[in-house]
Order: structure tokens, then sequence, then C-alpha cells
């Protein structure tokens, strides 16, 4: 073999070894990303539903009140724990996410996806809702009434007490009177109107 | 004596030193700018879908929230894809008949998933988490551009490492209040640094370029 021809060898080699390398098995790792399709299983999820009749650790409903919004089969007026400013505030941003689509930013039924001719839910601010305990907004949420779709998957139970909390303080602010603002914060509830 | 070199070597040498740093350079220009082509990168290269989802319509023109169908953004490594059920939430009614919307009732009908396109994919061995990033007051649009001015997803950004490590680096530069994450029309102030800054305290912001805080 002369000289030249044995470097075309080893270069030939060097080049193969180098090429073998080029693989994506780092960046392709033989383990699922979320919701990435399954060849394996027949609906092609590899995300698996649960088995029927599972629960998740922490998730056993066992408490009546918190999870259906019930007292002994009967939609409670009241609410699971006490009601704090944190919880107002998260049920509003929750309220502003989830229901202002619908029911708009005040609860009046005028959302844009209503206007885009989705069935108007009725105002939140009618006797009827002003009237229902609180735990009827949770039911609705959890199950959904008449055109509204139920929100278990997208809100889950905390939240959907915050909510109702913030629909009470919703319906508290279309009809208060100027007498019930505290003397100190009128004077802010004027420069906002402006 | 005779001279070895013909005096033309002394042009010859220089050229070739100074030619060859010029094609050196020149290919890692090249190279760099392949890289950063959008035919790798698929940086504003929108994707097909099964359907023709679009987020401006979603989200600029009905007002929906990132978090009403990517709901777990805030609580989990990834936003999440809605289900089929959360699309039929309002097309149960609105655009119910149209036919570009056929393969979301089929699913709904079927309860087989819909096979969306991945437009943001990391490597295996990159570990991303969405919702610290959100916590911490890293806006949607600072990594995924004006999501609600895009008919069809695309991607903003490169994900590249360089790119994460612009904001990993100098965390200040980015960072916005938290109440203003999901605003898709947010913009950097002209006080950004001294913002930034502020918030980096408040939010116990750390300067997280370990290799093992992505890699591990």
């Amino acid at each position: 073999m002369t000289e030249g021809a044995r470097y075309k060898r080893v270069i030939v080699f060097l080049a193969a070894v180098l090429l073998a390398a080029c693989q994506q098995r780092m960046a392709d790792q033989p383990r699922y990303e979320p919701l990435q399709k399954s060849e394996f299983f027949g609906d092609n999820r590899s995300a698996r539903p649960a088995v029927e009749g599972a629960v998740a650790r922490g998730a056993l409903q066992n408490d009546e009140l918190f999870y259906t919004g019930k007292i002994g089969g009967k939609e409670a007026d009241t609410f699971p724990y006490p009601v704090t400013e944190t919880m107002f505030r998260r049920g509003q941003e929750r309220f502003n996410i989830y229901c202002s689509p619908c029911h708009d930013r005040t609860g009046r039924g005028e959302g844009l996806v209503v206007r885009r001719g989705y069935r108007p839910p009725p105002s939140l601010h009618i006797d009827r809702l002003r009237q229902a305990p609180a735990g009827h907004f949770f039911e609705v949420m959890t199950h959904g009434v008449g055109a509204m779709p139920d929100y278990a998957e997208q809100v889950p139970p905390e939240d959907r007490w915050a909510i109702a909390a913030y629909i009470r303080a919703l319906q508290f602010s279309q009809q208060a009177r100027l007498s019930d603002v505290p003397e100190n914060e009128r004077r802010r509830l004027a420069e906002t109107k402006r | 004596m005779a001279q070895i070199f013909h005096r033309s070597t002394n042009t010859i040498s220089r050229v070739s030193i100074f030619g060859g740093v010029a094609v050196l350079l020149t290919l890692f220009a090249a190279v760099a700018a392949i890289n950063n082509a959008s035919y790798l990168t698929e940086v504003r290269v929108a994707r097909a879908q099964p359907v023709q989802f679009s987020h401006k319509h979603h989200v600029s023109d009905d007002g929906l929230d990132c978090r009403y169908c990517h709901t777990s953004v805030e609580k989990s490594s990834f936003a999440g894809i809605p289900s089929t059920k959360i699309c039929m939430n309002c097309h149960t009614q609105i655009w119910a008949d149209s036919p570009i919307l056929e393969p979301v009732r089929a699913s709904f009908r079927t309860g087989r998933s819909l096979e969306w396109t991945r437009v943001h994919n990391l490597p295996g061995f990159v570990y991303f988490d969405h919702s610290i990033h959100v916590n911490k007051g890293v806006g949607c649009s600072t990594c995924h551009g004006r999501v609600d001015q895009m008919p069809l997803m695309w991607r903003e950004n490169t994900l590249y490492m360089e790119w994460c490590l612009e904001c990993h680096r100098a965390p200040e530069r980015f960072v916005r209040p938290r109440e203003q994450v999901f605003n898709m029309e947010w913009q950097p102030p002209e006080n950004q640094l001294a913002l930034g800054q502020k918030l980096v305290r408040e939010y116990k912001i750390q300067k997280l370029t370990s290799c093992s805080i992505c890699h591990h």
C-alpha cells in the first residue's frame, strides 16, 4: 500500500466515525414530552386518562360543602372558610379570566362572546341571583346550567369559591349607596369617576 | 548567491495570510448566519395546523385571557393545550356549523385528540418551567412575542441557549410587574432598568446562570 492510499483510508475512517456521531439522541430522548403523540397506545395519547374510580392523593372529595357547595344536599349559603380580601382579589382575577368573556366584567351578561352570538346569560344583578345562596354559584360553575358549560376543568374548587365571593362583592357594588363607602374613601371614588 | 524565492512570493505570502484569515472569518460568519436563519430556527415561520386557529382573533378580537385556555401555565412546567371541551365551551354555539371547525367537532364526538403541530420545542436535555417564569414577572410576550397579532402561531425567538442567557444574566432588563405578565400590550417603560432592579429585589430573582439550573 502506498503512503497516499493509507492516508486516504485513515481519512475515510475518521469521517465515518465523525458522521456516525451526528445524531439527535440527546435532544430526542426516549421519553414523552407533555401531550406528545404516542404510537404505543390505541388512542395515541401519552397522557393517560385516570383509571375510573382513581383518586389522586389529596383529592378525595370528602368535604361536601367544599366540593359541592351543598350541605345535606341543599345549596349552602355559607363559605367553607372565612372570606378574606386575598380571596376577593383572587376571585376578581379569576372572574375576569373565565367568566367575563360572557358575563362581562360587571356581571351584566354582555361579554364579547355574547355579542358574537352566544346565548346571553342572565345578569348577576337580578333578584333571583342576588338572593341565591353562595353554594348556587359554586354548583353552577361545577356543573354548568342551561347554555353555560361547566368550568370544573379550568377552575379548581378553591378558585370557584373565590369567584363566588367576588360575585357577592359585584352584586353588592351595583346596589351600593354612597353611604356604604367609608368617608375617607369617598373622595377617591369621586376622583376615579372623573 | 541566487535568491531562492522569486520577488512575487512576498505578495503571495501576504495575500495568502490575510486572505486565509478573511476566508475563515467569512466561513464563520456564514455558519452563524445559517444557524440563525429562520430555515433552521423556525423564527417567524407560521406552522400549518389541523385547524386554522388564530390567536389574533381569540386574544385581540374576543379579549380572551391566555389562561382561559392555557390553564396550567401558573402552576406547572407545561402551559397546557386546551382540551377539545374548552374549545366547545363557545363553539357549541358560535361558528357551530363552520366547516373549518369540523375537526374540533369530530374530536368532541369521537373523544380522539386533535393533533396540533408543536411550535415551541426544546431539546430533551433542557428543563424549562413556565410557572416559575410567570410567577417571577416574565411576561408571555417577552418570549412568545405579540401572540395577539399572530393569525397562525409562529416562534418569535430562537429558543437558543444564548437567547435564554440574555435574560438569565440580566433579568432586570426584561422582568415586569406580576400583574402585567399576561398583558400582551405591555411595553418596557423608559425606566425599565430601575423598575427591573426593584422587581428583581422584590421578587427575589436570582441570576441563574449555573448549567444545572436548566440541564439537570
